[in-house]
């Protein structure tokens, strides 16, 4: 049993390591800023909780996992907030996105 | 009233499940921290139905699991794009109708929006999101409407009749 969690454990670290290296990976090779975003948003979603469940299965039922639900409800709150006041900073600053369809 | 009182208990949770040491006087503090936070919020008037969603309590974790869902596939989709060679991108940007009745709805909405990967919330202006999408066929899954619908659903007040409003 032990052995089985460890194993589902470390599939989910290695999982969020991997999206989160793809995420990386994806501001590189996107071509403009708002694209970017949305590369880093693989990182911070997939990469973050894949990585928090992998975590919560090494702590089992205790303390630890209760701090790490609330890490993740925090971060999943937070993380798309910062990244919309990016956004948006970046769109009044008069940073154009390169847009194949504009149907604003 | 019952909002404070949601406060308190919301807040005294969070302590518990935090500190994890149960000695008598760090459980003073505790409460004495809790209380006071409230005491303070109160007097700030910020206790409201806005703040203390007590409303949404029960319709949260059924959400919660379809936007995971959500989630998991755009995630998916998002990474194939970064990892295959070529360019599999056409970036859209699309105006968005948040028909949510109260302003929690739209930010949840709007939230929802930017934490799929593959479309982010650049605006919100007068019930209006402006939404940048990775690909015109996320642009155009959001202008179907559905994530908006549920939205509107789990902002619905307890009792209240489904009501399908014909989107303009």
């Amino acid at each position: 049993m032990n052995a089985l969690i460890d194993t589902a454990s470390w599939i989910l670290l290695a999982g969020g390591a991997l999206f989160s290296v793809i995420g990386g990976i994806g501001m590189l090779r996107m071509p403009d800023f708002y694209t970017r975003m949305h590369a880093a948003s693989v990182t911070d979603t997939a990469g973050m909780i894949l990585m928090l469940a992998g975590l919560m299965l090494q702590a089992g039922l205790t303390l630890v996992t209760a701090k790490l639900v609330f890490v993740m409800l925090f971060l999943l709150i937070t993380s798309p907030t910062a990244t919309h006041a990016l956004a948006r900073a970046a769109l009044e600053d008069g940073i154009e996105p390169q847009v194949d369809h504009d149907k604003r | 009233m019952r909002y404070l009182l949601g406060l308190i208990i919301g807040a005294a949770t969070l302590w518990l499940l935090l500190s994890g040491v149960y000695k008598p006087i760090v459980l003073g503090l505790g409460g004495f921290s809790v209380l006071f936070c409230a005491y303070v919020c109160h007097r700030m008037g910020i206790v409201d139905r806005e703040s203390v969603p007590l409303h949404l309590l029960a319709r949260v974790p059924l959400y919660a699991l379809w936007l995971g869902g959500e989630i998991a596939k755009s995630n998916w989709d998002v990474a194939k794009r970064i990892v295959l060679p070529g360019r599999r991108i056409s970036p859209t940007i699309v105006r968005l109708r948040a028909h949510q009745s109260s302003e929690l709805g739209q930010a949840i909405f709007a939230n929802s929006i930017t934490l799929t990967p593959g479309t982010v919330t650049v605006a919100l202006r007068s019930g209006d999101a402006i939404v940048h999408a990775i690909t015109e066929d996320n642009a155009t899954d959001m202008e179907g409407g559905d994530m908006d619908q549920r939205v509107r659903r789990l902002e619905r007040p307890f009792g209240a009749p489904a009501r399908r409003e014909a989107s303009e």
